[in-house]
C-alpha cells in the first residue's frame, strides 16, 4: 500500500468510527428517558452496538500506528472528528431521534455492505460482521417509521417536520472524502456518491409506505463540513460530557 | 507432563460458560475460532457474538484461568474477525441447552432474509408458534423479547445474526 493509500484508508476508518462513536454517545443519552420501555432498551442497544463498532474501527486504526482506542475517542477536540454533522445533533424529542436513527442507520447498513467488498481485507471481514448487527438497527428503524408515519396527525405532523429539519443534514453523510479518488482506485469503498444513490432510493422506498413527504431532493442543500472538522456548537459539550472522567483519571477502570 | 493437544483444551473450554448465558459453553457458543499449540503455550483465537459484546474481557480471562489450572504456562487470546460469528456458529448441543435454558435458539441464517422469521419465534416452552415480536432488543445484544399467543408467556429467543 502507498503512502498515500494508507492515509485515505485512516481517512476513511476515521470518519466511520467517528459516526458511529457520536451517535452511539447521543443514543446512550436515551437510556432511562425512552417514552416507552421498549424504546429505552433499543437506543440503548443501538448504542452499546455502535460504540462496540467504532472501538473496532479505532482497533484498527490503532493497528496502523494512530493512538489507542480511548486516547483517540476521549483526547481529541471537536475539529480532529471526522464525524458527519448530523450524528452530533442532540436528540430533541423522539420525533428526530427516529427520523436521524431512520436515515443515518439507512446509510450506515448500506456501507458496510459496500464494504463487505473492502479491497482491505480487515475491513472487509469486519463489514461482515457489522453488516448482520445493522439490520436489525433499520429493521427497528423501519419499524417505527412505518408505524408513526401513519398513525395520527400529529406523529405524522411531528415526523415531517423532523425529516424537513434532518434532510440537509443527512445529506452531509455524503460529503466526498478529499482522497475519494484515492480510495475508489484502491477499492477501500466504492465512493460517497454511490452510496448516496442507493441511500436515497431506499429511503424513498421506506417513505413511500408512509403518509410522509420527501421534498424534491434538488432543494435540499446539503450541511458539510463535518467530514473535514467543521462542526456544530454541539459537538465540544458532548465531547467534554463523554471524556469527563477519562480526563479527570485515565487509569480510572469502569 | 503430557503433551497438550486440541482435543484436550477443547474439552477444558467445555467449562468455560457464555458469562450472560450460564448454560452454554464457549465451545459450544462457537466463538472459539482457533487453537495453536507450541509447547506449553497455547494461542487461542476468539470472535465475539457481537461486536460490542461487553463479556468478551469476560471470556478471555475465564478461559486464561481456565486453562493455567491446568497447568498451561502462557496463554495468548487474540480477538479475530477472520471468520465472523453468526448464530450458525451455535452447535446442535448448544441449541438444546438454549431452549432447556428457555431461550429460543436462533433459526437457521438461510431463512433470515425473512423477517416472518422474527415475528415468529417458536416459543421454547410450549413449542408454540403463535408468536409476536414485542422487541428487536432485549436484556443483552444477542436477544429479542417476544410473546406466545398460545401459553400466554413472553419468551426471549437468541437472535438469528
Amino acid at each position: 500500500m502507498s503512502e498515500e493509500q494508507a492515509i485515505a484508508l485512516k481517512e476513511l476508518l476515521y470518519k466511520i468510527a467517528d459516526d458511529q462513536l457520536i451517535l452511539g454517545h447521543r443514543n446512550s443519552e436515551w437510556t432511562g428517558f425512552g417514552p416507552l420501555l421498549e424504546e429505552d432498551i433499543a437506543f440503548s442497544s443501538m448504542a452499546q452496538d455502535k460504540i462496540g463498532q467504532s472501538y473496532a474501527l479505532y482497533q484498527m486504526l490503532h493497528h496502523a500506528g494512530e493512538q489507542a482506542p480511548d486516547t483517540v475517542a476521549f483526547m481529541r477536540h471537536a475539529d480532529q472528528f471526522h464525524n458527519c454533522v448530523l450524528v452530533e445533533l442532540p436528540n430533541g424529542e423522539y420525533d428526530f431521534s427516529l427520523i436521524r436513527h431512520f436515515l443515518f442507520d439507512t446509510a450506515e447498513a448500506l456501507r458496510f455492505d459496500m464494504l463487505t467488498r473492502s479491497s482491505f481485507e480487515p475491513l472487509a471481514d469486519l463489514a461482515k460482521k457489522i453488516k448482520g448487527e445493522l439490520r436489525y438497527h433499520t429493521l427497528h428503524a423501519n419499524t417505527w417509521i412505518k408505524q408513526l408515519g401513519n398513525a395520527t396527525p400529529e406523529s405524522i405532523a411531528r415526523l415531517q417536520t423532523s425529516l424537513n429539519y434532518a434532510l440537509p443534514y443527512a445529506l452531509g453523510i455524503f460529503e466526498p472524502s478529499p482522497n475519494e479518488n484515492i480510495i475508489m482506485d484502491a477499492g477501500f469503498f466504492q465512493g460517497e456518491a454511490s452510496l448516496q444513490a442507493e441511500w436515497q432510493s431506499r429511503v424513498i422506498s421506506i417513505l413511500e409506505q408512509t403518509q410522509l413527504n420527501l421534498p424534491d431532493w434538488k432543494t435540499v442543500t446539503p450541511i458539510l463540513g463535518g467530514r473535514i472538522g467543521k462542526h456544530s456548537q454541539h459537538l465540544q459539550p458532548l465531547l467534554d460530557e463523554m471524556s469527563e472522567v477519562f480526563k479527570i483519571d485515565p487509569t480510572a477502570e469502569w | 507432563m503430557t503433551t497438550l493437544s486440541q482435543e484436550m483444551i477443547l474439552s477444558w473450554l467445555e467449562d468455560v460458560k457464555d458469562p450472560e448465558i450460564p448454560v452454554l459453553s464457549l465451545v459450544d457458543l462457537g466463538v472459539i475460532r482457533g487453537i495453536d499449540i507450541a509447547g506449553n503455550h497455547v494461542s487461542i483465537a476468539l470472535t465475539p457474538t457481537f461486536v460490542g459484546c461487553p463479556a468478551l474481557d469476560m471470556m478471555k480471562d475465564e478461559i486464561t484461568s481456565n486453562l493455567k489450572g491446568h497447568g498451561v504456562e502462557d496463554v495468548k487470546i487474540s480477538v479475530t474477525f477472520r471468520e465472523p460469528w453468526t448464530s450458525d456458529m451455535i452447535s446442535e448441543k448448544g441449541k438444546i441447552a438454549l431452549k432447556k435454558f428457555g431461550l429460543a435458539p436462533p433459526p437457521s441464517q438461510g431463512l433470515i432474509d425473512d423477517i416472518d422469521v422474527l415475528e415468529h419465534a417458536i416459543c421454547p416452552r410450549c413449542n408454540g408458534t403463535h408468536t409476536e415480536l414485542k422487541n428487536t432488543f432485549g436484556p443483552t445484544l444477542c436477544r429479542s423479547i417476544h410473546y406466545c399467543l398460545d401459553c400466554r408467556e413472553a419468551f426471549e429467543q437468541f437472535k438469528p445474526i
